[in-house]
């Protein structure tokens, strides 16, 4: 298994009253598998992917990946697991202010420790950027970009360190139909080339590319569908 | 992240916010530019002082009247008047391997007058060792002789400033002029030798035999003089001078045991040492005033790193989620504040530089720049930008990814 969860709880207290956001999930996600997470506003999805993607702690339970205890490591071993394993699309795309989309790109590569020539990242970026279709935009910064192509500079951005796994919070919350397609196919696509994509939405038609959906309600997961295709 | 690569998004991050960069770092720049502006010009008037010292005479002892009891009355310092010429030319002659040169002073004020012009200048009544024991050479015409001296001959030689005012335009030598109403013969002019290290004009002196100022001008029945000046072979011999000196004064005064002596021997280390400590005071005072001014300095950069942080929340989200550890993001913004500080630095020192040469300049002062006032300042500054620039950087460093995304 990718990704094992196990009786995982996150609770926030706010003076006296105390909310569950996660109330005992359980879950597990193989290599190769493409989930989307819906339910209702406040479901506590977010909160799921943030741990997923070792952003947040969980209150308490364990959540393994590629066998390893995540909730025991230390900052920098998050930060090393953040680098090198996980890929983060956003919905608000996240990108740097007033920085090229090939700088953006090549950002995740200089954390790490990862030793790579200039060239070779540059290099790495220009390909990337032109297979999400940006080939003629690599100097644009965000303010110069529509907002389906900031998110395709995420998605670059996201496969910049070649990560087994790509978690995208409601990533084509902020786009029209038409973008939302693109993205969408996309990240489709790279499930069909063995990333694992997990991905948070409450839109039906966007889960339906999912081959499985996780439905979560109060805390806890509600109901898990097995798309047909 | 390696360093150089984090020094270039310093400096993009500070020249993208040039106009608030620029007056932050002005507390710096203030700061610097005034060490290094009181500095050069400190050091430059101490050595001025020094130099001017050092001309003031070589190998210089210098021998008072002390003070003087006279039946339990004590009189004050050069009160006695004991001291005689004839005792610097004792001591020349049962020294000679410790004296170069020596001469006997006597001072007074007079009114000169030549023609339409007249003056007030010092007179100095010496011997012919004078300019040996000056270092001060003849200009033009002639120095007097031993022989003028014993005779009290009515001659003069003037400093520059005396022909300055008295002579435009004319040669001084072979005229007669007036002083005190007496008519002199001028047979010499000494060298320019400008100001000495109290700010006094050097050249603004006339200069006769000691005879004949005790004789025209003072009318003086005692042979006694104020000072008298040796000149030492090195100065080396400075203690066994003094030692010798003090033992064959007082023999020559007969003074007796437990009598304290009637005259004081000084030397321009005393002198020196003191303009020295003088001036290192002023220096360390005014370098502490600059230093509160680099610390107010460091206290802006703290603060504008403090809104720089809160302002880049979401961007320090970003770099933590795609793998950015807490010590990657505290080297973020130590350098940047270290770059700002240091950007300040440099700018100081070029204004610093520039405005002690300007004030140089304009008030006629010499500036001394010296490397190590520069590289302590750099440093100073690179110190302070990390020193206040590491509380702002931890508190990024410490952040929570999350916490940082969902900022608004
Ligand atoms: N930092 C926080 N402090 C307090 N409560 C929080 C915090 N973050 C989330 N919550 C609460 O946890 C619950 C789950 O929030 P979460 O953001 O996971 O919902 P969501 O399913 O992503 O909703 P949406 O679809 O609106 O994004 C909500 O009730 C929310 O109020
Ligand atoms: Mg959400």
């Amino acid at each position: 298994m990718l990704i094992e969860i196990k009786d995982m709880y996150k609770t926030y207290s706010m003076g006296d009253t105390k909310v569950n956001a996660l109330d005992g999930v359980s879950l597990s996600i193989d290599y190769g598998e493409f989930v989307a997470i819906m339910g209702h506003s406040g479901s506590g999805k977010s909160t799921m992917l943030n741990i997923l993607g070792a952003l947040d702690q969980p209150t308490s339970g364990s959540y393994k990946l590629d066998g390893r205890e995540v909730s025991t490591m230390s900052k920098n071993e998050l930060a090393r697991f953040r680098n090198r394993k996980l890929g983060f699309v956003f919905q608000n795309f996240n990108l740097l202010p007033r920085t090229t989309a090939i700088e953006n790109v090549e950002l995740p590569s200089f954390y790490g420790g990862v030793k790579i020539s200039s060239e070779a990242r540059r290099k790495r970026a220009i390909e990337l950027l032109e297979m999400v279709g940006l080939g003629k935009r690599l100097y644009h910064t965000p303010a110069q970009l529509s907002g389906g192509q900031q998110q395709r500079v995420a998605i670059a951005r996201a496969l910049m360190n070649d990560p087994p796994v790509i978690l995208a919070d409601e990533p084509t919350g902020n786009l029209d139909s038409k973008a939302t397609v693109e993205i969408v196919t996309f990240l489709q696509e790279l499930n069909a080339k063995g990333i694992t994509i997990i991905m948070v939405t409450h839109e039906p038609d966007v889960a339906a590319y999912a081959k499985r959906q996780i439905v979560m309600k109060d805390g806890k997961v509600d109901q898990i569908i097995v798309n047909s295709k | 992240m390696n360093i150089l690569m984090i020094f270039r998004v310093a400096l993009r991050a500070i020249w993208r916010n040039k106009v608030r960069s620029l007056l932050t770092a002005l507390g710096i720049i203030v700061g610097i530019a005034a060490v290094i502006a009181v500095i050069a010009i400190g050091n430059g008037a101490s050595e001025q002082m020094k130099s001017s010292i050092n001309s003031m005479g070589n190998n210089l002892v210098m021998i008072f009247p002390g003070s003087m009891r006279s039946g339990g009355m004590h009189m004050g310092a050069g009160a006695s008047n004991t001291l005689t010429a004839e005792d610097g030319e004792q001591l020349a002659q049962d020294y000679p391997e410790l004296v170069a040169a020596q001469t006997p002073m006597i001072r007074a004020n007079a009114q000169v007058i030549y023609g339409e012009n007249n003056w007030s200048t010092q007179v100095s009544g010496v011997g012919t060792g004078f300019p040996a024991v000056r270092g001060w050479n003849i200009g033009n015409g002639t120095f007097f002789t031993e022989e003028d001296v014993h005779a009290g001959k009515r001659v003069v030689i003037l400093g520059q400033t005396v022909v300055d005012n008295l002579f435009p335009g004319i040669d001084p030598i072979g005229k007669t002029m007036r002083v005190k109403n007496m008519s002199f013969k001028v047979i010499g002019v000494m060298e320019k030798k400008g100001s000495n290290s109290m700010g006094q004009d050097q050249d603004d002196i006339l200069i006769m035999p000691y005879t004949t100022v005790r004789r025209t001008l003072q009318n003086s029945v005692f042979n006694n003089v104020n000072q008298i000046l040796v000149s030492l072979h090195d100065m080396g011999d400075l203690e066994e001078a003094k030692t010798e000196f003090t033992a064959m004064l007082r023999q020559r005064h007969r003074l007796k045991d437990g009598k304290e002596d009637d005259f004081n021997i000084r030397d321009m280390t005393e002198i020196t040492e003191m303009v020295t400590s003088i001036s290192s005071t002023i220096t360390v005072l005014l370098g502490a005033v600059a230093s509160i001014s680099l610390i107010v300095g460091g206290i802006g950069i703290m603060n504008i790193m403090l809104v720089s942080v809160t302002e880049r929340t979401k961007e320090i989200g970003l770099r933590m989620a795609i793998g950015a550890r807490p010590i990657d993001i505290l080297m973020q913004f130590l350098l940047e504040a270290m770059t700002l500080a240091c950007v300040g630095g440099l700018l100081g020192t070029i204004l610093g530089v520039v405005g002690a040469k300007m004030v140089g300049n304009i008030q006629n002062w010499p500036i001394l720049i010296t490397e190590s006032s520069i590289a302590v300042s750099f440093a100073f500054s690179a110190f302070v930008g990390i020193f206040f620039g590491f509380y702002p950087a931890y508190r990024a460093s410490n952040l929570n990814p999350i916490d940082c995304l969902r900022y608004e």
